[in-house]
């Protein structure tokens, strides 16, 4: 037996050097950059950006947004071998200190379905000053509307809440963009899952 | 290296051993922790993938903090050993698994550009490293001790010395950020970030000096355990 989990803490205000350090110009490499599928890879290539905003309405300047996702074909990558040999990494991470609007940029591809039933979605975990605990929610897609509905995760969700799980989908001449805004409080505080 | 799905739930987060999400004494979770309860979630297990990564993808010094960022010279400050083990609840190794930290110098300071604080920056340190855990789940970083610092919660607010972790473990359900404390540090008992977590947990978050750790003449090493979550015994249904 074990002492039991190792307590979490937070990420604090300074982890880009050490996490992220590529985006922000830090002399470190990057292990899992913003760019999570390279051009080659498979499937229909996509931005998702998006802000995170505090209990009064406030973006927020130094937060760490990660992502992990299926393949176009539904399927999780169980190896580093596969993700270089089909150019999709699967995980990614951004900060949200480098752009003038506090975004997250991710150049992804969108996820297939991952078992019958359930509708394409993209896992993130959340983390900033002021998060003593990563809190961990989901992306679903606006233009899958079929899917969300017989979608069992979503269904667990009270109605009334789901759309803080959809992201909407913006068509640019330069491709396609899901923008999924993060509210950590407030009337419309994003659904955040005990994972 | 495949990393085989899990075959099982991950055992739950055990909330008696974490902070609570608002946490007044540290200002900055009263606008930014969730307030409502978090929901429960039966997760598939194509969304329980660990992130992927390899040996191949660390550098040959990621580990010596006191010699991955050198320009003219040795960092300054006490160099230190940190090294353990990372188990899941049930104590078994979690091998090949990704151990990141980061941390201020000596002085007390961050290479980080938002860092204001009044110490100098080191040319010879970062702050930065990785390891990955073998085939036992042992982890050893060189580093230099870091600092304390003052910070804006407070009145006369001092961060304990500490070094960022950050974990990944067998799932994605496994991870875990974290910061390693020393022993004997008095600004602990002041800290609101550190005694956010439940009073039975928090001893888990402070290294142990030991000399098996120590290299004579070099170093004084501290022993790090970390815990993260494992599996159930129990399979998952198909």
């Amino acid at each position: 037996m074990t002492p039991g989990q190792t307590p979490s803490q937070t990420v604090g205000p300074f982890f880009a050097y050490g996490l992220t350090a590529e985006q922000y110009g830090y002399p470190f490499t990057s292990l899992f950059p913003p760019r999570v599928a390279e051009p080659r890879a498979r499937g229909e290539h996509i931005r998702v950006t998006g802000r995170l905003f505090d209990g009064e309405g406030k973006t927020i300047p130094d937060a760490m947004v990660e992502i992990a996702h299926v393949d176009a074909e539904g399927r999780p990558v169980t190896s580093r071998d596969t993700a270089v040999a089909s150019g999709f990494r699967g995980f990614g991470r951004c900060g949200t200190g480098t752009s003038a609007d506090q975004s997250f940029e991710f150049h992804t591809i969108k996820p297939g379905v991952a078992a019958p039933g359930t509708a394409p979605h993209i896992n993130v975990i959340v983390t900033m000053r002021g998060l003593l605990v990563h809190a961990f929610t989901r992306l679903y897609f606006e233009d899958e509307a079929a899917a969300n509905a017989a979608d069992p995760v979503l269904a667990s969700v009270p109605a009334e809440r789901r759309a803080t799980l959809i992201a909407k989908r913006i068509a640019l001449p330069e491709g396609v963009e899901y923008r999924f805004d993060i509210q950590m409080q407030g009337p419309n505080e994003t659904v955040f899952f005990d994972l | 290296m495949d990393k085989p799905l899990p075959t099982s739930l991950p055992t739950p987060r055990d909330w008696t051993s974490h902070s609570p999400y608002i946490h007044p004494d540290y200002r900055s979770t009263v606008l930014r922790g969730p307030k409502r309860p978090l929901l429960p979630i039966k997760a598939h297990m194509a969304d329980l993938a660990a992130p992927v990564y390899g040996h191949e993808d660390l550098g040959e010094l990621d580990h010596d903090l006191t010699r991955n960022a050198r320009r003219n010279g040795e960092p300054l400050g006490e160099r230190i050993i940190v090294a353990g083990r990372v188990l899941d609840e049930r104590g078994r190794p979690v091998p090949d698994t990704l151990v990141e930290i980061w941390q201020a110098n000596a002085a007390g300071r961050y290479v980080h550009k938002v860092d204001q604080h009044d110490a100098p920056l080191d040319p010879n340190f970062l702050g930065a490293g990785r390891c990955m855990t073998d085939s036992e789940g042992r982890y050893r970083f060189m580093t230099i001790k870091p600092g304390a610092y003052p910070w804006g919660n407070h009145h006369n607010a001092w961060r304990p010395n500490h070094i960022h972790l950050s974990l990944f473990g067998s799932t994605f359900a496994s991870r875990l950020v974290t910061q390693l404390y020393f022993p004997g540090d008095p600004l602990l008992a002041l800290d609101p970030i550190f005694l956010g977590t439940p009073e039975k947990a928090r001893e888990r978050l402070i290294s142990k000096f030991t000399l098996d750790v120590t290299e004579p003449g070099f170093a004084l090493g501290y022993e790090f355990n970390i815990v993260l979550r494992g599996l159930a015994a129990t399979p998952m249904e198909k």
